[in-house]
């Protein structure tokens, strides 16, 4: 019975999700107007499009093992691309969509043919380097095309009249709630099939993989291609959701955000990387009207401080969760789960697939052997 | 040739900041085996300890003596601070790298957030002693002082940690354990009190280079560390990853390239060109400049 549950779970969110704006309930404390409300739908597509980024990311992270630094230059090559196509071209959407699903495979394979030469920190330092020059350049505005640190701000003329203005935020929405799952369905679909094996294997032990024969390193590439085209298309919906482009979205801050969403809500797991995603998202929104709300502002100082800064709870959040809930909140569930089906917690469940958001566990034996620069020969002292 | 010779001490004065927290990070990284996020906020922090002193410390200021202890005190909290993260967040998870970096990086993150809660966003002008804004003249160049302090800095680190590591015993039991460090540990040494020691010494080096920084720069913020931590990262990985003398090469090579592209080709090039640098190193010689061939 709870199989079949677990099947159908995603879908009944789904539907749940999908006919939320219809509902005019009122949460308070959660949010601040009516579920319908404009702000509220805002609050949730945004969410709701960081769970499917960091589900992109979970692809090469959770699933493959891959711990890259520069998944920001995806997204935010998305929405640059999009938004340069939509304002500065004058083209229409569905052209602009074409044109950045090009840059979205073009950009990670050019990226990813270099940096996959590497393994270990190695690839996590030439990822993070390069989207450091996306970063750069999109801040030294080049021809006055990126608007440096001000943003670029959408020309909306080209954009279908369904997805402007504040009345239509609930289209908005829709557009978030299928992208999201249009990745967790390709997720699911890709990490299913005889390839997301190879992903898992490789995760495992890559030398174990090449010495059955396979080589690691198309498969490396085609989940980077992936994980970035995915994170591309989710720049473009973030790109019709804000009504423009930052700079904020190149930065490696960005990418470690991401990170910080997959491991709380559970490397490996695609609901725990969604979850982690919108609760992140939520956390970081709510957070920062907190700060500002009278309720903050007449505490004493020593408390107020660090309660103004949502990435200083966020961050501390974090380590809390490395240290206390390993696994994060999926890997949290499972032991629960374990636990009531009368077997001690913490013993394998056996099987081929390891139990969800265990991940972060077995690539640290892969971490414990070496890998990286150096790996396995005798590494410089002085 | 004055604008090579300006450009050059220049560039030089860059590779001494990204040397003093690429030593640290290498350090760490060969002997821990952890890439270390924190090392920016590390910065971040000795730069707002040097100048929290010369505002409210007695006897600390932006002149002379005063100025040497307000950086002795930034230098101070930045070991302490380190000395405590390795103590308190990465012992514990002993030989679980992925999940020490991931430390780091909420670290990282809660860190620069709790300074930049603190003291604001907005950068702070730093008290830099008024000899190092004079120039000095070399060769036809006029220099300002403060690049032949920075140099002056890194080349004393540089000995000072090599002559640590080759003669004392300290240094033996961490270039053993970079080395092999399971057996050392088989030999029956603590390494674990190596682990502290270093990050101490990588965390007071990041502390000098944000001190360093401020005056270089003129000004501190709090994203500061974050913007250098990447260049340094750049140095650590073309160096070879656990090696003090390749990271201090790589360092000149990085500073010179950013220097002489962004003057000769236009602003931002040079920035690219370290990573196209970095690209090259790594397609050619995958291991670092300093890594032996198998």
């Amino acid at each position: 019975m709870s199989r079949k549950l677990t099947r159908l779970a995603p879908l009944v969110v789904l539907v749940v999700l999908a006919v939320l704006p219809f509902s005019t309930l009122q949460l308070p404390g959660l949010f601040d107007g009516v579920l319908n409300s404009p702000g509220t739908l805002q609050l949730l597509a945004l969410c709701l499009v960081f769970g499917g980024v960091a589900l992109s990311y979970d692809l090469l992270f959770g699933f493959t093992g891959l711990l890259s630094f520069g998944h920001a230059l995806y997204f935010a090559g998305g929405t640059y691309v999009a938004n340069l196509a939509l304002t500065e071209l004058g083209w229409g959407l569905g052209a602009a969509v074409a044109l950045t699903t090009v840059v979205g495979v073009v950009l990670p394979l050019l990226v990813g043919g270099v940096a996959l030469r590497v393994s270990g920190i190695a690839f996590s330092m030439v990822t993070l380097a390069i989207a450091q020059v996306g970063s750069i350049v999109v801040l030294r505005d080049p021809g006055g095309l990126t608007g440096g640190e001000e943003g670029l701000a959408l020309d909306r003329s080209n954009v279908p009249d369904a997805f402007v203005g504040v009345l239509n935020t609930v289209n908005l929405y829709w557009l978030a709630l299928a992208y999201l799952a249009v990745v967790y369905v390709v997720v699911a679909w890709v990490t299913g099939s005889r390839a997301g094996r190879v992903w898992q294997a490789i995760r495992e032990n890559e030398r174990r993989v090449e010495v059955l024969g396979l080589r690691p390193y198309p498969f490396k590439l085609v989940v980077f291609v992936l994980a970035g085209l995915l994170a591309a298309l989710g720049g473009v919906v973030h790109l019709l959701l804000l009504g423009g482009s930052t700079p904020r979205t190149t930065t490696a801050d960005f990418t470690l955000g991401l990170l910080v969403m997959v491991v709380l809500g559970g490397a490996g797991s695609r609901w725990g990387a969604v979850l982690g995603g919108v609760l992140y998202t939520y956390l970081d929104s709510r957070l920062t009207d907190l700060a500002s709300s009278a309720a903050v502002q007449d505490l004493p100082a020593w408390l107020r401080v660090p309660l103004s800064e949502p990435l200083f709870l966020l961050g501390s959040l974090f380590v809390l969760v490395v240290f206390f809930v390993p696994g994060g909140i999926a890997g949290l569930v499972a032991r629960l789960r374990e636990r009531r089906a009368g077997r001690r917690p913490g013993r394998p469940s056996g099987g081929a697939t390891p139990p969800p958001g265990r991940v972060v566990e077995q690539l640290r034996e892969t971490a414990s052997r070496g890998v990286g620069v150096g790996a396995g020969g005798p590494r410089d002292g002085v | 040739m004055s604008t090579v010779v300006l450009l050059t001490v220049t560039g030089l004065g860059l590779a001494a900041l990204y040397f003093l927290v690429a030593s640290g990070l290498s350090l760490i990284f060969g002997l821990m085996g952890v890439l270390n996020f924190a090392h920016g906020a590390f910065l971040t922090i000795g730069a707002y300890g040097t100048w929290w002193a010369a505002e409210n410390l007695p006897g600390a200021g932006s002149g002379g003596w005063g100025f040497v202890l307000g950086v002795a005190f930034g230098v101070a909290v930045g070991t302490v601070v380190a000395a405590l993260v390795e103590l308190l967040l990465i012992r514990p998870l002993y030989e679980r790298h992925i999940e020490q970096v991931l430390v780091t990086v909420g670290l990282s993150l809660a860190l620069v957030a709790l300074v930049r809660a603190i003291w604001g966003a907005d950068p702070r002008p730093f008290p830099a002693p008024a000899w190092a804004e004079e120039t000095t003249s070399v060769l036809g160049a006029s220099v300002p002082n403060d690049r032949f302090l920075l140099i002056g800095s890194a080349v004393v680190v540089l000995l000072a940690v090599l002559a640590f590591l080759r003669y004392t015993r300290f240094g033996l039991v961490i270039r053993a354990g970079v080395e092999n460090r399971s057996m050392v540990t088989a030999l029956g040494i603590d390494v674990r009190r190596a682990f502290t020691l270093v990050f101490a010494l990588g965390g007071a080096f990041a502390a000098l280079a944000g001190a360093l920084g401020g005056v270089y720069l003129g000004s501190i913020s709090p994203g500061q560390g974050t913007s250098l931590l990447i260049f340094a990262f750049i140095v650590v990985v073309i160096g070879g990853m656990s090696s003090i003398t390749g990271a201090a090469v790589a360092a000149v090579l990085v500073g010179l390239v950013q220097q002489f592209a962004n003057y000769y080709a236009a602003s931002g090039v040079g920035d690219l060109s370290v990573v196209l640098l970095l690209a090259l190193v790594l397609l050619t010689r995958p291991g670092g400049l300093t890594a032996r061939v198998a």
